[in-house]
């Protein structure tokens, strides 16, 4: 335990006093406090003299303010933070020639890495929570609005997500770390796979669904065909952490949304319910809803560290 | 001299794949001694130093340091073991204190003992005036004297110094030598030391060990080395001489 926090103090003071976190927590809360200031900006606009709709506090996190909304804009910029604190969080050590200082030194060898974790998951934890709270502040302030009962646990919840969604991020660009040497390309190989599993995946899915279930546009399609067509892209795209993310998130923050599914795939008696009952979804349905995506999310980012910690234990410590 | 033994090894065999870095290693050193650990380079000696703290898992073979199994007890077994890896690295970030500082730290050492020790370690390697410059700013040689603080501060039984005159000016090589040989006398801390300077081994190892792709080939003081190897009585050998005659060889 000694080594452990000894390891962790100095990993988080080292975050801390870095350039690159700085950089890019003032990118994240920058961006963050422009999208919610703008929403609520909207928001007092569209709510003048209208009857208070429940959640108006949420609002602040799912209206579109500038382009997207907060939520959307932490799937798009969030990992980006795991990455920063992750990629060269051991071959760092390696390379300057302190990894083998560190574990000739009387502690176990996991307490290197799980020190390097926690540290890290702390930083998440305390750059979302600000954030979070600063929005806070924002609607007190624009909206003169005090949240609910509800609407704070959403945010928790929320929260939550978000860091485990962020700690996947970490994970993974910490196994790049662990598996090269070299600090650019584990850099590089994290960039690329985010890129790749947020935004290249969708596309992936289409050409998969199409290939399954061709749409003929002009033509005579069955039904059948289109609704499979919808189906496997809508699974494929799953394999995406951010459409994971996205759409827990998005579910949890609104209580008028009640599905993740679209239009088309959904039974002729979901259609009715969505199309009649317009009252939002209580706390636990919301969770009910999204209850696979979370355990998806978390069994993903345990997965991603439980690997680095193997690959790093059964390392040989070489220079 | 004592004759206990600090470090003892049996068929102590690493294999990396199909290639063998040590191979058969049987050699011990008694308490008190500096046994100077000699070997062309690729010869096995890092990797025999890292089986030595348990850091490395042997093939084949056991090894005692200070009487514990360092693949059972690691953790023990760096307690007392100080090692310096060759060519080893500092947080350039900070300065010596807080250098200092984090490893007393990992050692488990702390309170109002820390910052007096950290004093005691900085005298004895001559970086008092320099405690609070940054480390990133610090000469080579400064590093390397800052690197045998930072194992000293866990007051060791033993040290392992790998190569801790590489690349060091003669006068900066000159005060690591001398650190060390005072170490041994007032402080009887055992010394397994590697290097290639033939002539600063010589200088300070009461024995001495010459490994040749991974074998041991030739252990003891350098007279007896140089007797057994040329056997001739009256003549002085150098390390040198008797180094190259087995480096030929082998």
């Amino acid at each position: 335990m000694q080594g452990l926090l000894s390891i962790y103090k100095k990993e988080l003071a080292d975050h801390f006093s870095s350039y690159r976190f700085v950089i890019i927590f003032a990118l994240i809360a920058m961006v963050s406090f422009i999208t919610s200031y703008t929403a609520g900006m909207h928001l007092r606009e569209s709510l003048e003299g209208v009857a208070k709709p429940k959640f108006v506090f949420l609002m602040l996190f799912n209206t579109p303010g500038a382009i997207l909304s907060l939520v959307q804009f932490v799937s798009f910029l969030g990992p980006l933070l795991g990455i920063v604190l992750g990629f060269d969080a051991i071959n760092r050590e390696r390379a300057q020639g302190t990894l083998v200082k560190l574990v000739s030194q009387p502690i176990y060898r996991d307490a290197v890495i799980n020190g390097k974790f926690l540290a890290g998951i702390t930083t998440i934890i305390i750059t979302l929570l600000s954030i979070v709270l600063v929005i806070f502040g924002f609607g007190l302030t624009l909206l003169g609005v005090v949240p609910g009962i509800e609407e704070i646990c959403r945010l928790v919840i929320y929260l939550v997500i978000s860091i485990f969604y962020i700690s996947l991020w970490l994970g993974v660009s910490m196994l790049f770390s662990i598996s090269f040497k070299n600090i650019a390309t584990s850099a590089l190989a994290s960039v690329a796979l985010w890129i790749f599993l947020s935004f290249f995946i969708s596309l992936g899915a289409d050409v998969l669904a199409d290939m399954a279930a061709p749409v003929d546009r002009q033509g005579y399609t069955t039904p059948e065909m289109v609704v499979k067509n919808a189906r496997i892209k809508e699974r494929c795209s799953l394999f995406s952490p951010m459409v994971l993310y996205s759409q827990a998130a998005s579910i949890i923050v609104n209580p008028m949304e009640k599905t993740t599914s679209s239009f088309i795939v959904m039974g002729p008696l979901e259609r009715l319910s969505a199309s009649r009952f317009q009252n939002p979804l209580s706390l636990g349905q919301s969770i009910v809803v999204i209850y696979p995506h979370l355990v998806a999310l978390v069994a993903v980012t345990l997965l991603c560290f439980l690997i680095s910690y193997l690959v790093f234990m059964l390392q040989e410590i070489r220079t | 001299m004592e004759n206990e033994r600090i470090i003892e090894t049996v068929g102590l065999t690493k294999k990396y794949g199909q290639q063998t870095a040590v191979d058969q290693l049987t050699f011990r050193v008694e308490e008190g001694e500096i046994f100077g650990f000699l070997g062309p380079n690729g010869s096995g000696k890092s990797t025999t130093l890292l089986m030595l703290l348990g850091l490395s898992r042997p093939s084949k073979g056991s090894a005692r340091v200070c009487g514990l199994d360092p693949v059972r007890k690691p953790i023990d077994v760096k307690r007392l073991v100080g090692y310096l890896p060759e060519n080893v690295g500092v947080y350039r970030d900070l300065d010596a204190v807080e250098s200092l500082t984090y490893i007393a730290e990992l050692n488990g050492i702390n309170g109002g003992t820390v910052s007096k020790k950290i004093e005691e370690v900085l005298d004895v390697v001559g970086l008092s005036k320099d405690a609070h410059k940054k480390v990133g700013t610090y000469s080579r040689g400064m590093r390397q004297r800052l690197g045998i603080a930072e194992v000293l501060i866990k007051d060791p039984k033993v040290l392992f110094l790998d190569e801790p005159t590489l690349g060091l000016d003669p006068d900066g090589a000159f005060r690591v030598i001398e650190i060390i040989q005072s170490l041994n006398r007032n402080r009887k801390i055992t010394v397994l030391l590697s290097s290639h300077n033939l002539h600063h081994v010589q200088k300070i190892s009461h024995r001495v060990g010459i490994m040749i792709k991974g074998k041991m080939v030739a252990m003891g003081s350098v007279a007896s080395l140089g007797k057994e190897k040329f056997s001739l009585e009256e003549e002085e050998y150098t390390l040198e001489q008797i180094y190259m005659k087995y480096f030929e060889e082998g």
